[in-house]
């Protein structure tokens, strides 16, 4: 299959085509003036029925797609292939793009199709202009490996590696990464397959340098796959994660915190919550001082307040000698609670309910007063109304207590969630519902005491 | 490619041993089958055989081939004239009597070539810069000196037997082959005066376009009172009938197309029926033709006829039509003079047929069911009544079951319609390019379009699509064997009429018009047509008229106010009453 590179490079000359730039002065550019000189151009002449008729049929296929009727949409598709001989030379280049789209998602349902008529189809839509050639290229192989046909797509990712055509383009540099960094997760893939092998082998096995080897030459050539793309800004978590773990395999820690370290730290990537996890669980893992840890988790609290490692942020700040880190404690867990999908997280409750009597003690009412400011105007109903109390009882009595015990401290042994727990009767819970309602006599902050 | 030429090459293709070859532009053999392009080539032995007589004729002489790359020499107006051509075989293949192609079109055709400098006069256009070798006293023999002989020219290039005419030693003779202005205007064209005729732009002379061609064609078959009306004709054209987009593929291989001949043989546009018959009034207009034959009540194109025509189109009651002849008689729309086209009268304007006959369909329902979207329901309850109690009378007309098999009818039409639009086909076997360095890469691409949807091919719904429709004038059908479809036509006005005396009065007295004010501007529409203003029942009927003759609804309208303009004028003017009774109500 040739391509038509040929017809990139030959002068674009349509005589059908109006050519109208509406450029003001110091470069400045506006989309809608363009448009409406457009208009004016062809003297408000109607659209062409080939225009209309083929826009028309794009919409039949998108109609179709999304009923899932894939035959029609590959009739209509037969049709809206003559869009590649468009006159109108800026839609006959956006032609291939939408075909290749929707003509894969047609071959990847349609009951006919198989793996043979897909690889036609990618290869053919990959020569036609050679602006696609790397992105389709690319979701070919993820097409492929979706069948689990893992050697073909390493072979086509090889292909699209090497292909050279044409000017280099930023753009066509990231995806030539991309495609390296897929090639780096396969090979990637292979070597954790081999290092399960190599784990169930005995050291003294023959077998075993050979595979050890071959565990070891797939990490060098990972290492340089995906190590180019992951420099680049970008959300690359899969890259990265396997990337750190071959590196931790062999032993070189820093190499990986310093991919670790950039990857959350380099302002020129996007905020990303996961880069801090991983961070975080590295830095675990080599067993780093706490502060260290209070500082990677402070980040993914800005980004994530609601993340379940925020109650494990929370026992390090607890832990911690600073007083502000105290305080800042109290904050995450009231910041976990805000969000509906924590409501019956029981241990945040146990720690809340922990956690306020122990500040309480240490007469830090200030603190809570500030927290509770915010939210006393919201909390009650979303929290402690007398639904949730009865619900909350049926469905966990501990969960239920330990809100009790929060509610009571918060809003004083009035509130009615306080109140329906205390009424119940439970035999094994009764001395700590005794308990609870004799802190919160002392300790509530709306104690009339004051 | 042209398959004949290959016939005579009888080897099995190495790829997919079918014996079916065609030859390539460079003149080798390749299989059609399969695509598989040989190394062997046609020798060109014989340039005589060239697959149509009628461009034999006009282009003896011109056939000189310098290469077989750039192939023939040819001139933008044989371009046309080979598309007319195939346009009135398809015409005849349609039932249209053969005078039609051989005389009136032909004729025509002369003319234009005549008028428009071209040939049949002394100094055609082509021979700007150059030196015409045109024998002066041959010309006085011309059939053209005498306006009455017009149709009377029998040797006709368009006829089959080939005779070489008179006219077609003039044509020849006018056309000078000049090669010196080739080197210029190949590079941009196939044909030799493809450029500057897409930049002429002559004062008072009416350039061939494609649609004028289609002009052509309505006003040969106006002049022979043919059973074909304009929207039908450009249904026709729409569903391939009549060859009109990519008609230049069929061209002979040797007359290559490129550059300046896309724009003016290519069209991705279906015909417009406003501009086809603008296109009509300006070509007649310039041909300077005399009074058209009469259109007399036996005619197919008399609104009585066109009327029956459409009511049994759109299955409403036979008995309707006495009305519609009625409104035809009090409008004056039957009279031979106003029906018949005069192009060298002051005002040149022809009737739009079809529009007229349905507008008058539209009065005529407006006048029985006033269509208010009030009045017609009440009188189908009437009915629906009356045809419960007498099943075994003949059955009032029931307004409201007749929409609802209408809408479901015209839905499913307009649905098949839009889908079978969304998936025309427009590029053509042969792609245009725009240069000779564009075209591999044109064939390429069209290459690439046929493998991929031969590909795609296999997904499509097995079901076949019921392939190219039968040319008919009739979209609907309602005699047949379906019983969900109720036909009407037997059925009675007795629910909507009324005995007085001799005569029947509608049983309703109002009416309403569809426009009060007309606009006297001299923009070219009479009135304007706002959608959310009238009934909907009046806009369902103004959308299934409009829909069956491809028009735009306000072009219906337009013609609605014309008729009640006619209408209601008389019934001013003369205060005698009249055997029917109308009021106007105003809206």
């Amino acid at each position: 299959m040739s391509d038509f590179s040929e017809e990139l490079k030959g002068p674009v000359t349509d005589d059908e085509q109006v050519e109208t730039s509406v450029l003001s002065g110091a470069g400045m550019h506006f989309p809608w003036l363009q448009a409406y000189v457009e208009t004016v151009a062809i003297g408000g002449k109607r659209k062409k029925d080939f225009a209309q008729t083929t826009s028309a049929c794009l919409s039949f296929i998108q109609e179709a797609l999304l009923k899932h009727q894939w035959q029609q949409a590959a009739g209509y598709m037969y049709s809206y292939f003559q869009t590649l001989e468009d006159s109108d030379s800026y839609k006959r280049q956006a032609a291939p793009e939408i075909i290749w789209k929707l003509g894969s998602e047609i071959l990847f349902y349609h009951p006919k199709s198989n793996v043979e008529t897909f690889n036609t189809f990618a290869d053919r839509m990959k020569n036609i202009g050679i602006m696609n050639y790397l992105k389709i290229s690319l979701q070919h192989a993820l097409y492929l490996l979706h069948h689990g046909m893992l050697e073909d797509a390493k072979r086509n990712l090889s292909e699209a590696e090497t292909w050279r055509h044409g000017e280099k383009t930023s753009s066509r540099e990231i995806l030539i990464n991309v495609i390296q960094a897929y090639k780096g997760l396969l090979q990637y893939y292979t070597w954790s397959k081999k290092k399960t092998e190599l784990s169930k082998l005995d050291k003294d096995d023959y077998a075993y340098s050979a595979v050890a080897q071959d565990v070891f030459n797939h990490s060098w050539k990972t290492s340089v796959n995906i190590s180019a793309l992951i420099k680049i800004p970008g959300v690359w978590d899969p890259f990265v994660k396997s990337y750190v773990e071959m590196l931790e395999f062999y032993g070189d820690r820093d190499g990986a915190q310093e991919v670790l370290t950039n990857y959350a730290y380099d302002e020129k990537f996007p905020s990303n919550p996961n880069a801090h996890i991983y961070l975080y669980n590295f830095l675990k893992r080599q067993k780093a001082p706490r502060s260290k840890l209070i500082s990677v988790l402070k980040i993914l609290y800005q980004i994530v307040p609601s993340h379940k490692l925020m109650l494990e942020f929370h026992t390090l700040l607890r832990k911690s000698e600073k007083e502000e880190h105290h305080k800042l404690g109290l904050e995450v867990l009231f910041g976990v609670l805000d969000f509906a999908g924590c409501t019956k997280n029981i241990t945040a409750w146990k720690y809340l309910a922990k956690y306020l009597k122990k500040i309480l003690m240490g007469n830090h009412l200030v603190w809570v007063q500030e927290e509770w400011n915010s939210r006393k105007s919201w909390w009650p109903s979303f929290h402690f109304s007398y639904f949730w109390a009865k619900s909350d009882w049926k469905e966990d009595t501990a969960l239920a207590c330990e809100k009790a015990f929060v509610a009571g401290l918060l809003l004083g042994k009035g509130c009615r969630y306080f109140r329906y727990i205390l009424k119940q009767d439970h035999q094994i819970l009764g001395k700590k519902i005794k308990r609870m309602k004799r802190s919160v006599k002392k300790y509530s902050i709306v104690n009339p005491r004051l | 490619m042209d398959l004949e030429e290959a016939e005579e090459f009888k080897e099995r293709c190495t790829q997919c041993e079918a014996v079916s070859w065609g030859l390539t532009d460079e003149g080798k053999y390749y299989c059609t089958s399969c695509h598989n392009v040989t190394e062997r080539s046609k020798e060109v032995i014989n340039t005589e055989v060239i697959p149509h007589a009628q461009i034999k004729a006009l282009n003896r002489g011109l056939k000189r081939k310098n290469n077989s790359e750039k192939g023939w020499d040819w001139y933008v107006c044989e371009g046309f004239q080979y598309i007319l051509y195939q346009q009135a075989e398809a015409l005849k293949n349609l039932g249209v009597g053969p005078e039609l192609k051989n005389d009136v079109l032909h004729n025509f055709w002369k003319r234009y070539l005549q008028k428009s400098k071209q040939a049949y006069c002394k100094n055609p256009v082509h021979t700007t810069g150059r030196k015409p070798t045109v024998l002066e006293d041959n010309l006085s023999h011309s059939d053209w000196a005498s306006e009455p002989e017009l149709l009377s020219d029998v040797n006709s290039p368009f006829l089959e037997s080939g005779m070489e005419s008179q006219s077609d030693v003039h044509t020849r003779k006018s056309f000078p082959i000049s090669k010196a202005s080739q080197s210029e205007t190949s590079v941009c064209s196939g044909s030799l005066d493809g450029v500057e005729y897409s930049q002429r732009k002559e004062k008072g002379i009416v350039k061939m376009t494609m649609p004028q061609t289609l002009a052509f064609c309505y006003l040969s078959l106006l002049w022979q009172r043919e059973a074909i009306t304009l929207s039908d004709l450009l249904r026709f054209v729409e569903e391939d009938h009549i060859p009109y987009i990519n008609a230049f593929q069929h061209f002979p291989e040797q007359m290559k197309l490129y550059g300046r001949d896309r724009g003016i043989f290519g069209t991705e546009s279906w015909p417009n029926y406003d501009d086809i018959y603008k296109k009509t009034i300006e070509v007649a207009t310039f041909l300077d033709l005399p009074r058209f034959p009469e259109i007399t009540e036996d005619c197919y194109l008399h609104p009585n006829i066109l009327c029956m025509k459409y009511l049994m189109e759109v299955n409403l009651p036979d008995e309707m039509h006495s009305l519609t002849c009625h409104v035809v008689k009090m409008t004056g729309m039957g009279e031979v003079d106003f029906l018949t086209f005069d192009p060298i009268a002051k005002m040149a304007k022809t009737v739009k047929y079809d529009v007229q006959a349905v507008a008058i369909i539209v009065v005529v329902l407006k006048l029985l069911f006033l269509l208010d979207d009030n009045l017609e329901w009440s009188l189908s309850n009437l009915a629906e009544k009356h045809n419960e109690k007498n099943k075994k009378d003949k059955p009032w007309f029931d307004f409201r079951k007749w929409y609802q098999i209408m809408k479901k009818a015209f839905d499913e039409k307009k649905q098949n319609w839009e889908e079978a639009r969304a998936k025309y086909l427009w590029k053509s076997e042969k792609p245009l390019y725009y240069s000779y360095v564009d075209k591999p890469v044109a064939y390429k691409k069209r290459e690439m379009v046929v493998n991929l949807q031969k590909q795609f091919s296999t997904l499509v719904d097995s079901t076949p699509t019921a392939g190219k429709k039968s040319p008919s004038s009739f979209q609907f059908n309602w005699t047949g064997e379906d019983t969900e479809r109720t036909c009407f036509h037997g059925h009675s006005l007795q629910g909507v009429l009324k005995e007085k005396g001799q005569s029947l009065l509608t049983k309703n007295s109002l009416y309403w018009l569809s426009t009060q004010k007309f606009c006297r501007c001299y923009c070219t529409h009479v009135t304007t047509y706002e959608e959310s203003n009238y009934s909907l029942s009046y806009q369902f009927i103004l959308n299934l008229f409009s829909f069956l003759l491809r028009i735009k609804t306000s072009l219906l309208h337009e013609e609605v106010s014309l008729v009640e303009k006619e209408l209601f004028k008389k019934k001013y003017s003369v205060t005698k009453k009249k055997s029917k009774s109308k009021k106007v109500r105003r809206y």
